[in-house]
């Protein structure tokens, strides 16, 4: 049997939960599948969950889950493990699985593989794909406790539209034993850092500058590209933590998904948290002197070489008339 | 403050990945190493605590001979000590035994805070650093943006997706896992570089018996989910040539 954690935020179902779920059926060569979804009040949430294929919903709520902390997480998940004993756990790869999934897999003794992209055959001897060395290999595993599996799927490895509906699945409330005293973790409130000036989900065009570009002084060349093109400028990870430009204009797992029209990366190698915020793009151009960088696995069109040549060029021949 | 920062030692962002004969893992003969980035912002993150706090740094790794380089780096920065867990099988293990060899080697110097980056460059598991807090019995905090301690009161901006933060308090000890770009990075400076030369690096057996909670079965280059057309010719020519295409085949211009 087959446990799925679901992710939920004030009622709403997680769209990356959904890809677990599917992730999942594609996993179970057999197996029931059951999803747990834990909160404080997620009854909503579970009725969206009975209209996919599964054996059944699993309501864990309780006082302590309304607000996220991993202590509280890992007991409930305990107690729903202990209670349905599942060959595998599946989670979707977001912030809050990396947060309490290995304390889970520490309290089980068991596997945690995480990152997941594929899946090769099914059921009990199935084994996992995963990235490694930032994307530029991807490695099989076979997990090898022998305690429940866990596995967190990547976000976009499964498409969520490909879920299976069923025929409506029994909606079940689960016991779960949380001891309040030993949550060490006292959450505050979510909040944005400030008010966002730009939004690059609305952009239709985007031009993306990464470690590639070497320092801020070059930053003017890349806008003069992106006035060309009519495009917004927004920048891998590191570009943002150097203060080059705004965390704002930051696209990838922590900064913004987009999926524009057209997304052009210059001297951006393509590390997996990159790739997640921008691979839904439409058409994608790669500029980069790595050949072997990861951005070329989705890149519509590429160029290998010195931005530094090409970029003037591009502008150049944009500007012609 | 005691703070106790993990290291990695990994494969240089420039490395082209080559495999061993079996295709299990790379040919590390071929690889140039460095110090994982996120575990560079958290010793950085660390010196800045000391020098706000006072106390000391002890860098930890867990690894072959081959990764003393990165913990003589990390001594030049200003950690005042090291303690290496020594064993070749190191180099490739996974998360469970890393955090294990690490949690036996460090239990008995009851630290005040564990520092470590919130995943490695190279197996990027992002599980070492909390299952060596279930090791240690302290509790943790992930993809951590700001740290700020009051006596014994632990408070941190943690990174939630999107652009959302999240403030989050604890008691001491815990351990963090630190997100690049936190803080900027300092860089070993000469004299930093010649005192690293007298600072201790202790080294210490693997705990015995060990489990490894997954295998790699193979390693092998990614398979491309697009068919890329690659542009050749001088930069003019590319430039034309794929303005061209963006315009009459993409029409996205």
């Amino acid at each position: 049997m087959i446990l799925v954690l679901a992710e939920q935020r004030h009622g709403t179902l997680n769209r990356a939960s959904s890809e677990a779920i599917a992730a999942a059926q594609a996993l179970a060569g057999g197996m029931p599948i059951k999803v747990a979804v834990l909160g404080e009040s997620v009854g909503g949430v579970a009725q969206e969950l009975a209209r996919t294929d599964v054996a059944e919903v699993l309501v864990a709520e309780h006082d302590a889950l309304g607000t996220y902390t991993p202590d509280a997480f890992t007991m409930a998940a305990q107690s729903i493990v202990a209670a349905t004993t599942p060959a595998f756990v599946v989670l979707a790869h977001t912030y809050q699985a990396r947060d309490f999934a290995p304390m889970l897999a520490a309290r089980l003794t068991t596997t945690l593989l995480t990152d997941v992209i594929g899946i090769n055959g099914s059921g009990a001897s199935a084994t996992f794909s995963r990235p490694m060395f930032q994307g530029k290999l991807v490695a099989t595993v076979r997990p090898k406790a022998t305690g429940p599996c866990i596995v967190t799927f990547q976000i976009g490895a499964f498409r969520a539209d490909a879920v299976r509906t069923g025929g409506g699945a029994p909606v079940r409330t689960i016991d779960v034993t949380i001891d309040a005293g030993a949550i060490r973790q006292k959450p505050e409130p979510p909040f944005q850092e400030a008010k966002q000036a730009v939004d690059l989900g609305q952009a239709e065009r985007i031009v993306a500058v990464g470690r590639g570009i070497k320092s801020q002084e070059h930053l003017p060349l890349v806008q003069k590209l992106a006035a060309a093109m009519g495009a917004e400028m927004a920048a891998s990870r590191p570009i943002c933590d150097n203060g080059w430009l705004p965390m704002e204009r930051q696209v990838g797992s922590s900064g913004q998904t987009v999926a524009p029209k057209l997304y052009v990366a210059l001297g951006i190698s393509g590390a997996i948290q990159h790739l997640v915020g921008m691979k839904g793009s439409r058409t994608i151009v790669a500029i980069n002197k790595d050949r072997d960088a990861p951005i070329f696995e989705v890149a519509d069109y590429g160029i290998v070489g010195d931005l530094f040549e090409i970029v003037p060029a591009l502008i150049a021949e944009l500007e012609k008339k | 403050m005691k703070i106790a920062v993990c290291i990695k030692q990994v494969p240089t962002r420039e490395w082209q990945p080559r495999l061993n004969d079996a295709k299990t893992w790379i040919r590390e003969q071929d690889a140039a190493f460095e110090m994982n980035e996120p575990d560079a912002y958290a010793l950085e993150e660390a010196l800045r605590l000391r020098e706000k706090h006072s106390g000391e740094v002890v860098v930890c790794a867990a690894g072959p001979t081959r990764i003393q380089q990165v913990l003589r780096e990390a001594l030049a920065r200003g950690a005042d000590r090291a303690v290496h867990v020594e064993d070749d099988a190191l180099g490739s293990a996974d998360a469970a035994v890393t955090a294990e060899a690490l949690g036996a080697a460090m239990a008995d110097e009851k630290f005040d805070l564990v520092l470590t980056g919130l995943q490695s460059d190279d197996q990027g598991h992002a599980q070492t650093g909390v299952i060596l807090a279930e090791r240690l019995g302290i509790p943790h905090s992930t993809i951590v943006m700001e740290v700020q301690i009051n006596g014994r009161d632990l408070r941190v901006k943690r990174e939630l997706e999107g652009g959302w933060f999240q403030w989050i308090a604890m008691p001491l000890p815990a351990l963090l896992t630190i997100q690049s770009g936190i803080n900027q990075l300092r860089y070993a400076t000469l004299k930093g570089i010649m005192a690293a030369k007298k600072k201790e690096i202790r080294k210490v057996a693997m705990a015995p018996g060990l489990q490894a909670g997954q295998e790699i079965v193979s390693l092998a280059l990614p398979t491309r989910s697009k068919q890329t057309r690659l542009i050749d010719g001088s930069p003019a020519q590319a430039a034309q040539d794929l303005v061209k295409r963006l315009r009459e085949e993409a029409r996205v211009l």
